[in-house]
C-alpha cells in the first residue's frame, strides 16, 4: 500500500545553509494493508523524518513516496487516507478548546452534510475503547494522556483512513495504560488498517509488528519479520540494542559478537542483502565477504 | 541503617486544597543498598524524591521524620537543610542538559561550586571519578554544549557524588536517554555504589524493568502510599500487592508478541489526591477489592523478611 522507494533527506544546516546534514539515507521499505510496521532506531536515526515525509509535513530531497502507487501530494484528499498521531498529547491540543473539537473539526472540513454524524462518532469513540460521556465535552486538561491519545486515534478514524503513522505515541503513557492503546493498534490492523509505529521502545515495537526495520543514522540496518530480526538479529547494532533492552526476570549481559564479515563486525552499513527469506540485513558486501554469513 | 523514613507527609498546597501527594510513607534504605522506586505519574515518587532534599515553594511538610545516619534531617526548613545539601544528601537532575552553567567551562564551573560549599576540589579525585565513568578528562575544558546527552548526564553524576554524599537521588535519570546509553548510565551509578562513593541510593523511575536491572530492592507506590517493598528478584517473580501484580503483568518485553500474548492495562485511572478515598486508594482498581477495603486503611505489612504489602488480601 505505502512504499518508499530510496528516500533521502538532506538537511542544510549552518548559518546560511553552507552545510548539509543527510538525516535520511537511502531507505526502501514498504506497509501493506492491515500490516504493523514498527520502525526502530535511536534519536537522530531520522525515524521521526521519515513519519513527517509520509505525512507530507517535510519535502524529500530524492526518491519517492507513494500510496497505492500515486505520489503524496499533501491535501485533503491524502490526508483522508494517511493520518498522524504524534508523541505529547498534552500539546496536541488546544487547551482553550474542549478536546472534542478535534472531531467537530473533521466534520466541518470533511463532511459537513452527513446527517448521522453523532452516531459515527460513537462508533469510532467505541472503537478506541472510550466512554463518550467521559471525554465528550471535557477540556482538555480534565483527560488523562491515554484518553487523549486514544481520541486522537478515534479522529483518524472518522476519516476511514487505511494508513496510520504512530510516532511515539506511548512514550509520555504510563506503564498500565500504555499497553491498552498497543493493544488498540492491533486490533484496529485487524480492521484493514496499515500502521507505521515509529518508536525507540524495542519490546513495543516487538509485541506489537509483523515487520520491523531497524534504522541508524539514516540507513537500514536490519528489516524483515518481527521474529527473525528480534529471534535472530543478524547486524551488531541490532544485536547492542537488543542486549541493551532492560528486561524483567534476566540480568544485563554483553551482546554476542556477530559472525560475518569484518564489515558487520565494525557495525558498518551498506546496501541490503537478504540473509533469509523477509529478512534483510544491510553489508558493505567488500571483496572478502561473502554476504551475511547467516 | 543508612535512611529511615518514618510516616512522611508531604502537600501540595493549591487554590482548591491541599494535594496529598505523599501521605504517611515509612520506608528503609540500609547501607550500601539501592532502593528502585517505581509507580505511575503521580504516585509521589518524585515528590518523595525532592521531600528529601529540597521542598519547593507550593510543598509542605506535614508530617513525619526523615533519618539519615542518626541524624534527623530538616526536611521541612529549606535553610537549616542547607548544610546536608551535596555533603550528606545529593541528587541528580533528570535534565541534565540544563542542570550545567552553559557558560562556563565544565572543569570551572565545578571548581567554582565545590568552593561554594567551602571545599577544595581535589583534581586527582575528579580525574579518578572521570575514568569511572568512561568520560576523557578534556571534558573539563570544554563547555557543556560539547557533550553528548550520556556524557552530560554522566558529568552530572560525576558532580553529585564529588562529595561522596550518604544519600543520592536519582530522579528518571535514564528517561531521555537512549536504550545504550541508558545502560551504560545505569550501569556507572551501579559502579558508584561499589566503589564507595554514595553509601545508599534511591533510583526513581516509571520502569520496572530497568529498575530491577540496578536495584536490590523495589519500591511500588500507588498514590502517595507504599503498596510494596521487596527485594528486586521478589517483587518481580512474586509480587503480592494486585497493583504491583497488575503492573508487572502489563509490561510488554522483548519475546513477547501480540499475536502470542494479549497483555492487558490496569482499567481506570488513580484517585484525586486533592481529596482521596477513604480505605485502600486502590480499590476502584482493585480486581480483589472487598468491602473491608473501603473502610479501613491496609497498613503495609511485613509478610517475610524485608517484604512489605499493604493490602488485605497479601
Amino acid at each position: 500500500m505505502l512504499e518508499l522507494h530510496d528516500v533521502t533527506k538532506v538537511y542544510k544546516v549552518g548559518a546560511f545553509g553552507g552545510k548539509t546534514m543527510t538525516a535520511v539515507d537511502g531507505v526502501s521499505f514498504d506497509v501493506g494493508t492491515g500490516e504493523v510496521v514498527s520502525l526502530i532506531g535511536e534519536s537522530g536515526s531520522g525515524k521521526t523524518t521519515i513519519g513527517r515525509m509520509i505525512l507530507g509535513l517535510t519535502s524529500l530531497t530524492s526518491g519517492s513516496i507513494t500510496l497505492d502507487g500515486a505520489p503524496v501530494k499533501p491535501g485533503k484528499a491524502y490526508y483522508r487516507s494517511v493520518q498522524g498521531v504524534f508523541q505529547d498529547p498534552f500539546s496536541s491540543y488546544n487547551p482553550v478548546f474542549k478536546a472534542d473539537r478535534v472531531l467537530r473539526m473533521i466534520k466541518e472540513q470533511y463532511f459537513p452534510s452527513v446527517p448521522d454524524w453523532d452516531d459515527r462518532v460513537e462508533e469510532a469513540l467505541a472503537a478506541v475503547r472510550l466512554n463518550p460521556g467521559q471525554v465528550l465535552d471535557k477540556f482538555p486538561h480534565q483527560l488523562s494522556g491515554g484518553q487523549l491519545q486514544r481520541l486522537l486515534i478515534a479522529r483518524a478514524l472518522l476519516l476511514e483512513i487505511k494508513l496510520l503513522v504512530a510516532d511515539e505515541i506511548t512514550s509520555m503513557l504510563d506503564a498500565s495504560t500504555r499497553i491498552d492503546v498497543l493493544n488498540l493498534l492491533a486490533d484496529l490492523k485487524a480492521r484493514g488498517l496499515g500502521v507505521l509505529y515509529i518508536t525507540h521502545d524495542l519490546s513495543l515495537g516487538n509485541y506489537l509488528a509483523e515487520r520491523t526495520v531497524v534504522l541508524r543514522h539514516g540507513t537500514v540496518v536490519e528489516m524483515g519479520l518481527t521474529e527473525k530480526v528480534f529471534g535472530d538479529p543478524l547486524h551488531p547494532y541490532t544485536r547492542q540494542l537488543l542486549s541493551a533492552v532492560p528486561r524483567l526476570g534476566s540480568p544485563w549481559e554483553e551482546a554476542a559478537p556477530a559472525d560475518g564479515c569484518l564489515y558487520h563486525q565494525k557495525g558498518a552499513t551498506g546496501r541490503l542483502l537478504a540473509a533469509d527469506e523477509g529478512h534483510f540485513v544491510a553489508c558493505a558486501g567488500l571483496d572478502d565477504c561473502g554476504g551475511p554469513a547467516a | 541503617m543508612s535512611l529511615t523514613v518514618t510516616d512522611l507527609k508531604v502537600y501540595y498546597r493549591t487554590l482548591k486544597g491541599e494535594v496529598k501527594a505523599l501521605d504517611g510513607i515509612s520506608f528503609s534504605v540500609a547501607d550500601n543498598e539501592i532502593l528502585g522506586l517505581a509507580g505511575e505519574s503521580g504516585c509521589g515518587k518524585t515528590t518523595l524524591g525532592k521531600g528529601l532534599i529540597r521542598m519547593d515553594g507550593r510543598m509542605k511538610h506535614i508530617g513525619g521524620t526523615v533519618e539519615l545516619d542518626g541524624e534527623t534531617l530538616p526536611i521541612g526548613d529549606d535553610a537549616r537543610m542547607n548544610p546536608y545539601r551535596f555533603h550528606k544528601v545529593s541528587l541528580i537532575p533528570q535534565y541534565s542538559m540544563s542542570a550545567m552553567n552553559p557558560t562556563r567551562k565544565i572543569g570551572k564551573m565545578v571548581g567554582e561550586l565545590v568552593r561554594s560549599r567551602g571545599v577544595k576540589l581535589d583534581r586527582d579525585e575528579l580525574h579518578a571519578r572521570l575514568d569511572q565513568v568512561s568520560l576523557p578528562r578534556e571534558v573539563l575544558d570544554r563547555y557543556p554544549i560539547e557533550l553528548s546527552g550520556g556524557m552530560k548526564q554522566r558529568m552530572v553524576m560525576v558532580i553529585s557524588t564529588l562529595l561522596n554524599p550518604s544519600l543520592l537521588i536519582a530522579d528518571e535519570i535514564t528517561s531521555a536517554l537512549d536504550v545504550s546509553t541508558q545502560k551504560a548510565v545505569a550501569k556507572a551509578l551501579v559502579g558508584f555504589r561499589d566503589a564507595g562513593f554514595v553509601k545508599s541510593m534511591i533510583f526513581i523511575t516509571h520502569d520496572i524493568s530497568l529498575t530491577y536491572q540496578i536495584a536490590d530492592t523495589i519500591m511500588v507506590m500507588y498514590a502517595g502510599k507504599l503498596a510494596e517493598k521487596a527485594p528486586a528478584h521478589t517483587i518481580v517473580s512474586a509480587p503480592r500487592h494486585p497493583y504491583a501484580q497488575l503492573l508487572i503483568n502489563s509490561l510488554p518485553e522483548v519475546g513477547v508478541r501480540y499475536a502470542d500474548k494479549r497483555l492487558s492495562g490496569i482499567p481506570g485511572s488513580p484517585p484525586s489526591l486533592l481529596d482521596p478515598p477513604s480505605g485502600c486508594r486502590f480499590r476502584d482498581r482493585c480486581p480483589l477489592a472487598f468491602a473491608k477495603c473501603a473502610e479501613e486503611e491496609p497498613p503495609a505489612v511485613e509478610v517475610e523478611p524485608d517484604h512489605f504489602v499493604a493490602c488485605w488480601k497479601a
